[in-house]
């Protein structure tokens, strides 16, 4: 697929070609993690973390398992808050305001900045009923701009033409990788500005990982994606920008964080070189 | 090569001797169940018509039906699952939803509840007699059986109803709180409807027990044989009605195994209710 011609066709934001190493034409941050430490219990996860994440552009997490790249995303939500005794200290500012401040709304954030899980995971209802509740929930009721809105993200994930017949059958009936799309479509009918996605082509065969690349691809330049990966060749067909998260001492650390390119060709850090080359994790 | 036919054959047998034991197990389980029933139905079909059921009795129950046991029996049990199911479904969701697993709360709530589950149910007898019908003056009544049952309900309702909100996939909620849900609307639309058969069924087990509940009932919503006025009226459980004919009335065994049957009927309809109801409402609000 080539990209240079998807992303130009319908963004406002011209981005540089993938093999140059691709750049948004106004790195803007839209999210800046501050000296963000996470703790399970009490025991350090994530170190330290300082890192910006820039308007439009794809940025993937990488490093191995354990080093915190999953922990850093669900901060970035406040899906933290879920997981009992995790605490979080450090300020991340999306927007230039800062989530963890007591007096944001975290539904007003979630909505803002949406979510996609390595596991699909509609919900148990209809596919219709799957797009519709969260908007209902966020006080868009009225049918007629419910069934717009859903027909448009669904469109947008390229799901439409597979299901627009079968709106009122079970979503858990579509297969892995509809239901990851369909997930997809769901966190961007609420229109965010931010997708975090946790490895979404981990769970789905090679098929089906490779049309939600694609859309993830066209997703640059309309959201700011932050992805989690295991699949460095992924990483580095996809992300604008990378950052490489080691464990050192039981907790995770951002090693390097810059240009997708810069951090597989040129990395300035051996652990990074070593990683990438898949000498080392 | 001898060894290995000998351990083979002895691996065999010790198959054979384990399925053996399972299977007996089973069998004489089963056998317990259907004797049970035979032995029901054959002392009490022949009493059993639907006089029996429409009936006041007449002679201390040796005579006439059960009409008015069988109002008192299904008053008793509305009061009870009536006022136990929303405290005890709301500390469900408490437990399961709003407060931490290790939590030292949680943990003294269901600590009591242990505690609670495992008080006999002559002592929930003397405190409803104590508490309801002396202390708050509620006397022996359908009123104060209903509530000291309620209180036995407590554990049963509250322990399986969490186990079965915890059961509910945690992704459903994630994937909730991360489109920005609030957590009672994920509750309603989503983990609710996903538990709603486990509840019941932790419904139905409170319901079995509160209609089979007779130490309790005799100290606080008495014994009288009549058609109850009003709650406040006292009121014969069906239980304690099977009780006292075949205890203290000569010649009451006929309608003791009628009743019984009666009793054995109504769980098993309650039962199938139930059960069809909650499935029913997981199905009109998930497509699982």
């Amino acid at each position: 697929m080539n990209i240079k011609q998807e992303v130009g066709k319908c963004d406002p934001f011209t981005l540089g070609p993938l093999e140059a190493g691709p750049a948004c034409s106004d790195p803007l941050p839209v999210i800046q993690v501050k000296d963000l430490s996470l703790r399970y219990h009490g025991k350090l996860a994530l170190k330290e973390v300082s890192l910006d994440i820039y308007k439009g552009c794809i940025t993937a997490l990488i490093g191995p398992s354990g080093c915190g790249k999953t922990s850093l995303l669900s901060a970035i939500n406040r899906l933290t808050d879920l997981i009992p005794g995790c605490s979080v200290n450090g300020r991340i500012l999306v927007q230039g305001r800062n989530i963890y401040d007591p007096d944001e709304s975290v539904q007003a954030l979630r909505r803002q900045v949406g979510m996609v899980f390595q596991k699909p995971a509609p919900f148990p209802l209809s596919i219709r009923r799957n797009l519709s509740l969260p908007l209902h929930e966020h006080g868009i009721t009225r049918k007629a701009e419910v069934a717009d809105i859903s027909e448009q993200a669904l469109r947008d994930v390229g799901l439409w033409d597979e299901v627009c017949d079968r709106m009122d059958s079970a979503a858990l009936n579509l297969s892995g990788g509809q239901q990851q799309r369909l997930c997809i479509a769901r966190a961007l009918a609420l229109q965010p500005q931010i997708l975090l996605m946790d490895e979404p082509c981990s769970a789905l065969d090679p098929i089906a990982s490779g049309v939600v690349e694609d859309l993830i691809c066209r997703l640059r330049g309309r959201y700011t994606v932050v992805i989690v990966t295991h699949n460095l060749a992924q990483a580095r067909r996809i992300a604008n920008y990378a950052a490489f998260f080691w464990v050192s001492g039981h907790a995770g650390q951002l090693i390097e964080f810059g240009r997708c390119q810069k951090i597989f060709e040129s990395p300035r850090h051996e652990l990074t070189a070593a990683y990438v080359n898949g000498v080392r994790g | 090569m001898y060894d290995a036919v000998c351990n083979r054959g002895l691996r065999k047998l010790r198959e054979y001797v384990v399925q053996c034991l399972i299977y007996s197990a089973v069998v004489l389980v089963s056998a317990v169940f259907i004797w049970l029933l035979i032995d029901l139905l054959r002392g009490g079909l022949s009493h059993l018509s639907w006089e029996f059921v429409t009936e006041l009795p007449r002679d201390a129950g040796r005579a006439g039906g059960i009409a008015s046991i069988l109002i008192s029996t299904l008053l008793i049990l509305l009061v009870a699952v009536l006022t136990a199911v929303p405290v005890a479904w709301m500390t469900a969701i408490l437990l399961a939803e709003f407060v931490a697993i290790g939590s030292w709360f949680g943990k003294t709530v269901r600590f009591s509840l242990y505690v609670l589950a495992g008080v006999p149910s002559i002592v929930f007898g003397l405190f409803g007699n104590a508490f309801f019908c002396v202390y708050l003056g509620l006397g022996f009544s359908i009123l104060s059986g209903g509530l000291t049952l309620a209180c036995m309900l407590l554990p049963i309702l509250t322990s399986t109803a969490e186990a079965g909100l915890r059961a509910v996939s945690h992704t459903y909620r994630l994937a909730a709180s991360a489109l920005g849900l609030s957590r009672a609307a994920a509750l309603l639309h989503l983990i609710l409807p996903a538990a709603a058969p486990a509840m019941a069924a932790g419904l139905l087990l409170g319901i079995g027990r509160a209609l089979a509940e007779t130490a309790a009932l005799l100290f606080t919503s008495g014994y009288a044989e009549r058609m109850p006025d009003s709650l406040l009226d006292s009121g014969r459980a069906l239980a304690l009605h099977i009780f006292d004919l075949s205890m203290n009335v000569p010649g009451g065994d006929e309608p003791a195994y009628a009743s019984a049957l009666v009793l054995v009927s109504l769980l098993l309809g309650i039962n199938i209710l139930a059960m069809k109801f909650a499935y029913g409402l997981q199905r009109s609000k998930l497509m699982l």
